[in-house]
């Protein structure tokens, strides 16, 4: 082994994970704790003074040390840090936690439900407010910890550039990782549409998830991680690493000759777009080189509220959301709620099976009055913005549902009403479905879930969910070839669009538009560049003779051009 | 005793960057201030999550009191500071 930046011991080791957001990073490890909870059956304390004291401390050490952390971030990052740090503060939580000591409670426990007391009363107020109860869980997890003796949960404090490991990442940790600073993430828990692979893909920070024994990997070890080929490898020697550079290199030199539409190399449009999923998203990606939205996830309007959100305040988001992109289209999924992601002023119970239950549109059909002061709502910020908008149902089944949205769309004065195509019933019967709308946006990651039978949050499950898998492309050929025979464009919103030979496939298989996480549409620009339609179609014919997902990522690999493939 | 009304100007309430800017200041004052919001209860106006829980969105009315020297600049001062979007500045 050569010189290394970092000290190695141990012989270099590639672990094969998955990789969900492109790049290469090479760094020392920061692992991040989990989060802390009190001890079963915690005993009373004997001296209430001196436990009192004991989480008076704890509270401080928290403040303390998330003011720390506030000096080391971002503006809006620094507000949040310094509100928490006021909330750690707070005379409340001690006296409610001194209330809990004197019920009987160890110190640990009685910090808890100190914080689960405000916690309700925020969950209670519901909008903004209920948005600040993980930031509260947050502190109050740092006490236990700090009580407790053991690590605080969360990500460390760290000043070199470093590689971020957790069993998985909680969006308020997201929410604060200084991007300067993170310079890859790995998660040995995860999938591909995992919250974790949707931010960092975001953020443009190179991911992988799926990684075994990630967070066993001591802190400070070197690792080199590729957000492409999903491989890690621990302690690696600098020639690999100087490899993985040098192709880091060479790609972003073949990126920044290409700007613009998105087209094959024989001039075949196809539309590159982007999936955002709230107003900040749509800043950031409304500034970017690409055509518009072809996923605006409309969720975040409603998970929070404990009241139905009014047209007033949903044209107000919408508006802000439409507004980055001028005159450029922005295809807008309607509410996609269900007994998975409930709503709390339209549950309609759990349900046994939620990814098959009531949900999507099929929610929207018992709950009218809310798609309608959605779309309401949409039509007028559409009007006031001129944005080209476009609107979806999630969870389309039959002709029947899809007539049903189409009218509703319409009647609200949106000149253009699509479906997602999603269930294998719906691909299967695209001609019939499209016919009563105006275009269908294929949802890779719920259509494999479904063709597959295999549940997108089993993390375990994650071959199964291969978008390679040759079945799934079956359908999503189907799918295509009903669009063409009534003439409607299908395009694909899934995750699966933003893989640079998938989306080739894609292409054969008669997709007209790619919808991803935004970092991946250079890269997806350049393949489409450097293949016709032909040879698209010629790429999807060979991913379909494949007997298997891995046969069929390796005869498209083998077939491509290798202008793209060196890159990869 | 010193007591002020008034009208909550932050678009988003009181809560976040407000509640927490609100709460600084009437930390800084160094006297017992109170806040209150229907009626209800008040709520010790050094605390954020107190403040937080009063749950006061934009264009309601909260009412301040507070004892001791200087309490009425003090009020003067909290009620200049709510009434001001503190979100957009």
């Amino acid at each position: 082994m050569s010189s290394s930046e970092t000290q190695t011991v141990a012989p270099p080791e590639t672990r094969q994970g998955i990789g969900v957001s492109p790049g290469t990073a090479y760094g020392p490890v920061v692992q991040v704790s989990p989060p802390v909870r009190p001890p079963r059956n915690e005993p009373a304390v004997d001296d209430q003074d001196a436990a009192l004291s004991d989480i008076r401390a704890a509270f401080e050490a928290v403040a303390v040390s998330l003011e720390q952390r506030a000096t080391l971030v971002d503006d809006t990052a620094q507000q949040i840090l310094k509100a928490t740090a006021l909330m750690a503060r707070d005379k409340g939580l001690v006296k409610a936690s001194a209330k809990e000591l004197a019920a009987g409670h160890g110190r640990a426990t009685s910090i808890d439900l100190a914080i689960e007391t405000f916690a309700a009363k925020f969950d209670a107020l519901g909008g903004y407010f209920a948005e600040r109860v993980a930031d509260l869980r947050d502190v109050g997890s740092r006490a236990v910890a700090a009580v407790l003796g053991v690590p605080a949960p969360g990500v460390p404090a760290f000043t070199e550039p470093s590689v971020i490991v957790a069993e998985d990442l909680a969006p308020a940790e997201t929410a604060t990782l200084d991007r300067s600073r993170v310079i890859g993430i790995i998660t040995e828990a995860g999938g591909r549409t995992s919250h974790t692979a949707i931010l960092a893909a975001q953020m443009g920070i190179p991911a992988v998830v799926q990684l075994v024994g990630a967070t066993s990997i001591p802190v400070g070890t070197a690792v080199a991680l590729d957000g492409d080929s999903g491989e890690v490898t621990i302690a690696p020697d600098m020639e690999l690493v100087s490899q993985q550079r040098e192709r880091a290199a060479r790609r972003s030199e073949a990126l920044s000759h290409l700007s613009g539409a998105g087209a094959t190399s024989d001039g075949h449009a196809v539309a590159l777009l982007a999936n955002i999923g709230g107003v900040e998203d749509a800043v950031s990606a409304g500034a970017l080189d690409l055509e518009g939205v072809g996923l605006f996830r409309t969720e975040f309007v409603f998970l929070s509220a404990t009241t139905a959100p009014t047209v007033q305040e949903q044209t107000e988001i919408y508006r802000g959301v439409f507004a980055p992109f001028g005159g450029r289209r922005v295809v807008v999924r309607t509410l996609d709620a269900g007994a998975d992601k409930p709503l709390k002023f339209a549950d309609l119970g759990p349900e046994e099976n939620p990814a098959l239950g009531r949900r999507g549109l099929r929610l929207s059909a018992e709950q009218p009055d809310l798609l309608d002061a959605q779309l309401e709502a949409l039509g007028i910020a559409a009007r006031e913005t001129g944005a080209d908008v476009r609107v979806m149902a999630p969870m389309v089944a039959t002709a029947e549902e899809a007539a049903w949205f189409a009218r509703r769309v319409r009647d609200n004065g949106l000149p253009k009403a699509g479906v997602m195509i999603e269930v294998p019933g719906a691909a299967l019967r695209s001609r019939h479905v499209l016919e009563e709308v105006d275009f269908g946006s294929l949802g890779t990651n719920d259509l494999a879930q479904y063709t597959m039978a295999a549940d997108r949050m089993q993390g375990a499950l994650s071959d199964l969910l291969d978008p390679w898998q040759p079945a799934v492309l079956d359908v999503v050929a189907a799918a295509c070839e009903g669009a063409a025979a009534v003439d409607r464009p299908i395009g694909v919103c899934g995750e699966s669009a933003g893989d640079p030979l998938l989306a080739l496939v894609l292409v054969g298989l008669g997709v007209s538009s790619l919808s991803m996480a935004p970092s991946k549409v250079p890269v997806v620009r350049l393949a489409l560049s450097l293949h016709s339609v032909a040879e698209c179609q010629t790429l999807a014919a060979a991913a379909r003779a494949a007997r298997t997902a891995g046969d069929a990522l390796t005869a498209v690999r083998d077939a491509a051009r290798s202008e793209l493939t060196t890159l990869l | 005793m010193a007591t002020r009304t008034v009208t909550i100007a932050s678009a988003v309430g009181l809560h976040a960057r407000p509640a927490s800017l609100f709460v600084e200041a009437a930390t800084n004052t160094g006297l017992d201030v109170e806040i209150s919001k229907d009626g209800d209860d008040p709520v010790d106006a050094t605390s954020i999550l107190g403040v937080m829980a009063l749950g006061a969105k934009h264009g309601e009315e909260v009412t301040l009191t507070a004892d001791g020297d200087g309490a009425d600049e003090a009020l003067d001062s909290l009620v200049a500071l709510l009434s001001r979007d503190l979100d957009s500045e």
